[in-house]
Order: C-alpha cells, then sequence, then structure tokens
C-alpha cells in the first residue's frame, strides 16, 4: 500500500518545464529525503503536490491514500492530509496565530464529515502539541507570523503540522536559515511527529538535518527527474563529492543541470 | 484644504497580474430591495419657494424657515467643489425631490406602516422587541422622515433627549438653536449649504451634565423613493461629564439612476464629555459597471469646545458609488482629544475620497488617525487627512497611520496627507503602507485547508483590525459580515 505514489510526473511553470518524469514512492511511516542542486526542481515538487496556482501538471499522475491527488483543490488536498512546510512561511497581519489555525483545523474536519472543535477542546489540543514542540505560547497570540525570526517561523510551521496532524508532511528546505540550536529543534519536532501512519517527504540542500532525522531513503532530484536513489550514505557522497559524478551515470543530464553544489 | 500650500503624497500602485481576480466582479447588494409604500413627495426641483413649501410642511417656526434661506441663497453663489479625486458626472440639482414622507405621517410606532417595519425586518434594524433584546435605542429616517424612536420613556427618565431633528426643532427650539451650525456653518461648504437649505429629518441627541447615556443610541437611514435625495442632519450635544456613544447605519435599494445623499452631523462636546460616533454605510454602490448608486457627500464634524472632553469617530465604509467624507475633530479645549478610525472598501467602479481633519487649538491637545482603504476591482480609494496645529497648541501631538490593501490590479489607492504645522512644539507622526493580498498569503491559508473566500475574509479582517475593535461589539460583528458581502467574488 502506498502513501505516495508519483508516477512519471511532468510540470510546467511559466511555460518552462521544470519536472520532467519524475517518480517516487513512499509508504506509510517512510522518512524520504531529496536533495538535489539548484533549479533542479524541488521546490516546484513541493508546490504541485500542495496544488500551487501557476504550477501546471502537463503528464502523469500522483496518487495519495488511494486518491487522485491532482484532481483536487488546494484546501482539499489539505484536509485529505497532505501538509506542505513553507520554505519562507508568509505574514498575515492582524490574524491572530491561534485563530489562523483553529480555522485551518476546523475546515479540514469539516471537510472530512468530522465536527469541528470548540474553544475549550482546541485549546486543551494546542496545550498538549506546545508541550512536544516545545514552543512557547506567547508565539500563539501574536498574529501569524508577523515579527518571527526565522527559527521561529519555521517551528511554527512545525507546530502547524503537529496540530493538524497531516498522513503526509513535505518540508520545503525547512532547514535553511537555521542555526544548529534551532535546526535541532526542528528536527526534534519532526521526530515526535513519526509513526508508522505518517510519511515525510524532506527537501534539503543539506545533509546536516540528515545528522538529526534520520531518512528511510536518499533520492536526488537533478534536471527534473529523480536520478538517484539510495540510503543515508547518498547523502554522505553527496556532501563528499557534489553532483557531477552522476554526469558519468546519467549521461543525458546536461551540465547545467548538475551545477548546482551542496554547500 | 489647500493642496498648493501643503505636503501632498501619492501613493498609486496598481498590483499584479491575477486573471482569476478579473473573474471575480459579482456579488449581490443585499439591501437592494424597494419598499411598496406611497408616499407624498414635492415636485423636483430647488427654489425659495421648496424651501418655504418644505418648512412649512414640517411646521417649521420662522427663525428655521429664515435660517434654510440665508443657507440656500449662500448656495446659490457657491461653486461646486473639484478638488478631490473623484469622477463625477454632473448632478441636476432641480432633478431632484428635495421631500418625501411615507404618506399618513405617523404619530407612533403602532401607526408605523407594517410594510415599512418588515423593511427594516429585512435589514435586520432592531426597532421592536427586537431593540429591546439588543438594548439598542433606535432613530429610523426613511427617506426624508423619521419614523419612530425606541426607548424614548427609558432615554427620558435619564434625562437624555433622543429625537427627530423635525420633534427637536419644534419641542426643543432653544436647544436647536443655540447649537445647529455651530459646528458646521450654513456656508462652510456646498454640500453643507445645500443640507443646511433643505434637510429634511435627522436625529437630535442632548446628554446632560454628568449623564452617561444608558445605552447606545443608534440611527438607520434608508433612501427608498425614486430621484429623492435625502439630507438628513444630526446634532448631538454632550453637556459637561456626559458620556454617549452613537452609531448610524445606511442602505438603499438598488436603482439605475444615481441618488443624492448629503448629510451634515454635528456634534459638541462640553467640558470633559465623551462623544463616540460610529457610522456603518452601506448605501447602493451601484453596479459592477458603475450604474447607479448613492453619492454620498457628507460633512461631519465634531467639536471639542470644553477642556478634557474626546471625540471619537468610527467609520466602515462599504457603500456609494460616491463617497467624500472627512470627519473631523475641532479640539478647541485645552487636552481635548480627537480620533478617527476607518475602514473605506471599493469594488467594482465605486470611488471615496475619504479621510479626517484634526484642528489642534487647545494646549496639549491629541489626535490619533487610524485610516485602512481596501481597493478591489476598478476601484479608486483615497485617503486624504489634514493636520493642522494652530500656534496656541502647545504639548499638541498627532499620529497618523494610513495602510491600503489592494485586491487585483486594476483598482487605485491613493494618500494625501496635508499638514500644517504652526507650533514648533508639536510633534506630528505619519505612517502609510501600501500592500496587496498577496498570492503567497492566499496560498499559504490554502494549503492549511482554508478555502478562498475565508481565506479572503480572514487576511482583510486582519488588515481592518485595529478598527473593528473601536467598534461596539454588535456593530463589529455587523462590520465584518458587510466586508465579507461586500468582497464575494472579488478573489478568484
Amino acid at each position: 500500500m502506498h502513501m505516495l505514489k508519483i508516477d512519471n510526473l511532468h510540470a510546467r511553470v511559466e511555460g518552462k518545464e521544470i519536472l520532467k518524469g519524475l517518480s517516487l514512492d513512499v509508504r506509510p511511516g517512510e522518512v524520504h529525503a531529496i536533495m538535489g542542486p539548484n533549479g533542479a526542481g524541488k521546490s516546484t515538487l513541493g508546490n504541485v503536490l500542495a496544488g500551487r496556482d501557476g504550477y501546471e501538471v502537463t503528464q502523469g499522475s500522483v496518487e495519495f491514500a488511494g486518491r487522485d491527488l491532482l484532481a483536487l483543490e488546494p484546501e482539499e488536498r489539505a484536509a485529505v492530509g497532505v501538509f506542505l512546510a513553507f520554505q519562507y512561511p508568509v505574514e498575515i497581519p492582524g490574524v491572530n496565530n491561534t485563530y489562523f489555525l483553529r480555522a485551518a483545523l476546523n475546515a479540514q474536519r469539516k471537510f472530512r464529515g468530522e465536527d469541528e472543535l470548540d474553544s475549550m477542546r482546541f485549546l486543551k489540543l494546542v496545550r498538549e502539541k506546545l508541550k512536544v514542540m516545545q514552543i512557547s505560547d506567547e508565539l500563539l497570540h501574536r498574529a501569524v507570523n508577523e515579527g518571527f525570526s526565522g527559527g521561529e517561523k519555521k517551528r511554527n510551521e512545525i507546530f502547524q503540522m503537529a496540530v493538524l496532524e497531516p498522513k503526509l508532511a513535505i518540508l520545503d528546505e525547512t532547514d535553511s536559515g537555521l542555526d544548529i540550536d534551532a535546526l535541532k529543534q526542528v528536527a526534534e519536532g519532526v521526530n515526535a511527529l513519526r509513526s508508522p501512519d505518517r510519511s515525510f517527504v524532506i527537501v534539503t540542500h543539506y545533509q546536516r538535518l540528515l545528522d538529526y532525522i534520520q531518512p528511510d531513503f536518499v533520492h536526488v532530484l537533478a534536471g527534473g527527474r529523480i536520478v538517484e536513489s539510495g540510503d543515508k550514505d547518498l547523502a554522505l557522497k553527496l556532501e563528499e563529492q557534489g553532483y557531477a559524478w552522476l554526469a558519468e551515470k546519467h549521461p543525458e543530464l546536461r551540465k547545467a543541470d548538475l551545477a548546482g553544489e551542496p554547500a | 484644504m489647500n493642496e498648493s500650500e501643503n505636503m501632498t503624497r501619492e501613493v498609486a500602485a496598481p498590483v499584479r497580474d491575477n486573471a482569476e481576480v478579473e473573474a471575480a466582479l459579482n456579488r449581490r447588494y443585499e439591501a437592494g430591495f424597494v419598499t411598496d409604500i406611497e408616499s407624498t413627495s414635492l415636485p423636483p426641483g430647488l427654489s425659495e419657494d421648496i424651501v418655504r413649501q418644505l418648512s412649512a410642511i414640517k411646521g417649521e417656526p420662522e427663525w428655521m424657515t429664515e435660517w434654510r434661506l440665508a443657507a440656500y441663497r449662500h448656495w446659490l453663489t457657491m461653486p461646486e467643489p473639484d478638488w478631490a479625486k473623484l469622477d463625477i458626472a454632473p448632478i441636476d440639482y432641480q432633478g431632484v425631490s428635495y421631500y418625501s414622507a411615507p404618506k399618513a405621517g405617523p404619530k407612533s410606532l403602532d401607526e408605523v406602516d407594517p410594510k415599512l417595519l418588515e423593511t427594516y425586518e429585512k435589514l435586520g434594524v432592531p426597532l421592536h422587541e427586537r431593540a429591546k433584546l439588543a438594548g439598542v435605542a433606535v432613530d429610523a429616517v426613511f427617506d426624508s422622515v423619521s419614523v419612530g424612536t425606541t426607548f424614548r420613556k427609558e432615554l427620558a427618565e435619564a434625562g437624555v433627549i433622543f429625537c427627530s431633528m423635525s420633534e427637536a426643532i419644534r419641542e426643543h427650539g432653544d436647544l436647536v438653536r443655540e447649537y445647529l451650525g455651530s459646528v458646521v456653518p450654513v456656508g462652510d461648504n456646498y454640500f453643507a449649504a445645500l443640507n443646511s437649505a433643505v434637510f429634511s429629518d435627522g436625529s437630535f441627541v442632548f446628554i446632560p451634565k454628568g449623564v452617561r447615556c444608558p445605552m447606545e443610541l443608534s440611527t438607520y437611514f434608508r433612501i427608498n423613493a425614486m430621484n429623492t435625495g435625502q439630507f438628513e442632519r444630526t446634532l448631538i450635544v454632550a453637556e459637561d461629564d456626559s458620556y454617549v456613544s452613537y452609531l448610524e447605519g445606511c442602505t438603499a435599494p438598488m436603482r439605475d439612476e444615481n441618488q443624492l445623499h448629503a448629510a451634515v452631523v454635528e456634534l459638541v462636546a462640553l467640558e470633559r464629555a465623551q462623544i463616540k460616533y460610529s457610522t456603518v454605510q452601506n448605501w447602493y454602490p451601484g453596479d459592477e459597471n458603475g450604474v447607479g448608486g448613492i453619492y454620498n457627500f457628507v460633512t461631519k464634524r465634531g467639536d471639542c469646545r470644553g477642556a478634557d472632553s474626546k471625540i471619537s469617530w468610527t467609520q466602515v465604509e462599504t457603500g456609494s458609488a460616491i463617497t467624500w467624507k472627512y470627519p473631523s475633530c475641532v479640539l478647541r479645549g485645552d487636552r481635548s482629544v480627537g480620533e478617527f478610525y476607518s475602514v473605506a472598501l471599493t469594488h467594482h467602479r465605486q470611488q471615496a475620497d475619504t479621510g479626517t481633519k484634526m484642528i489642534h487649538i487647545g494646549k496639549g491637545t491629541k489626535s490619533k488617525i487610524v485610516a485602512k482603504g481596501i481597493s478591489a476591482g476598478r476601484s479608486s480609494n483615497s485617503y486624504r487627512g489634514l493636520v493642522k496645529i494652530e500656534k496656541g497648541a502647545d504639548g499638541a501631538r498627532n499620529y497618523t497611520q494610513c495602510d491600503s490593501l489592494l485586491i487585483g490590479k486594476k483598482c487605485g489607492a491613493h494618500t494625501f496627507p496635508y499638514m500644517e504645522v504652526k507650533n514648533p512644539g508639536a510633534i506630528v507622526e505619519h505612517e502609510a503602507t501600501t500592500s496587496k493580498i498577496s498570492d503567497d498569503q492566499l496560498f499559504y491559508c490554502l494549503s492549511r485547508g482554508i478555502g478562498e473566500e475565508d481565506a479572503v475574509s480572514m487576511i482583510v479582517d486582519g488588515f481592518c483590525k485595529q478598527v473593528f475593535r473601536e467598534l461596539p461589539m454588535e456593530f463589529a460583528v455587523e462590520a465584518k459580515k458587510l466586508l465579507e458581502v461586500s468582497l464575494e467574488g472579488a478573489v478568484g
């Protein structure tokens, strides 16, 4: 049984083909890391899966928990259990963080035919999750991401994930811009949420995140496709050697496809 | 306001292409029904004769008739103002009927035409038992005539006078005569002069010394008859150490012709008195092509006449084809305080040129301005504000914040702040921002499971929060809902 099955996915952004036949299978409970040079299509993958406007799928299919994911609206994808942690979470001035999260959770529950949580039950849930995430409740009383530091924004993303309890979490370079302490906190949050029926796709530039979140699989995304898959050792090899060595194995890749160096 | 003398800053910010926004522009005007009631109107046109007839119909004393005639004669000498950033089709002042009253003038609520009460039901005006539940005293003005004031007895016991202006002129002539036109003189501006000549009704509020008005006071205005203008006049006087909170709501049916609404509101706050005046304005805005809608030309001014007095304007403006309105405070008394909180929303072809004037005269006077403009469709939304610090206003302070939110790429937002500072010790601060509901914000909400309409409402609501929290609770809820309805289909 697959959680996520991406088959030969092609997608365009502003008329330019970015994903060129990407395939990926993720089973429940697995953690997949996706690495790759700049411009390989890493962020595009997250945006396509979450259903962002302007990302046009031209070929291929995405099956999520037995459904055709591409046929769903973005908010419906969230409701059936897809969560995207943003690389750059946006600020929404004047909208209280807790209010936002409750509106999100209740919209999802409504879509799934579950009853909506009243303030009391919601607060109880939030309190439980706060403990796990080690987030101060001061953050809850502020507007969504407004005036948050980079680390606070990323932790807030993981906190939202904890409350929304998705089946599949896609982390889009959640580690970028974080110092080592913030990185550890984010990783601890993710690890606390790992479970046999929840899967993760972790898009990252840096292998260091994988020191703290042990992936089951590591993939290299280059030229719009997964060109190499392996285990944790693949990430270490990429850190040592960069991406250039892939050119020998994959003569169809252009030099530019492998130009990005993992920092 | 003289543009050349003062600082002018204009921010015109078109936003980037979003094809979906264009498909956007449908929304229903929920208050757009016409009530079938027999009414008595004066024939269209304006002359000394009409002014006299109007005054006679209303059974006014002679001083009032003369006051009106003086205003009319002054009006004839004035040019229409053209300095606002508004595109106004020529107005045929002779084509307007200056008086329309439901036939068989009602004496009390029980005699009010049931159909009219039904109209208020539809509008959600709490006139009967609902008023008691809501604890709001309502004066409802239908076309030109005030049709009933609830809670009169309860208010009378507190010594508060709350009645229609017509009645006030008859019953409380001395008070009216003392204060009417003392804040907005008959010749103040073109539309104020017109109003002074032909105003047909409105509300009068008098809060005696030391009285805290026991409930929120409220007036609902509605323009129903065709080709009529509505010219209401509101006067609120708060004596020493008194307090009142007052709310007005406005609606009009859908019509293809433009209708004229030129109101004047005067507030007088004596020593340590506080007046809080809130407006939720939802006049018919015209259709998506700009056909029909109300021309809303309003002069609102508060006079902080006594020391330590305070006047606070809060407005939520979503209706009208054209809005021209600058609720202002004259801070005459030492240490008096003026506040202006505004949300102005324009959509389709609506135009708004609105803002405030804060005139600091007394020592230690303070003013605060928070203006939020939201533009969608092809609308134009301008903030125009004057902060004037007179020479003797030692220690005066002003803080101004103007924020614009743009939805779509064909609307415009403009800011015209004017400052005249004649006292070197005064502190005047101005902050302005222009932003748009970004694709990023929308997608962020969607990706969390929140649908598009809810997401837009949430973002707009967050943008308006500073103003909404100044409104009485039940009206904050109404204002929020009104914005939601007004923005239906504005995105996606």
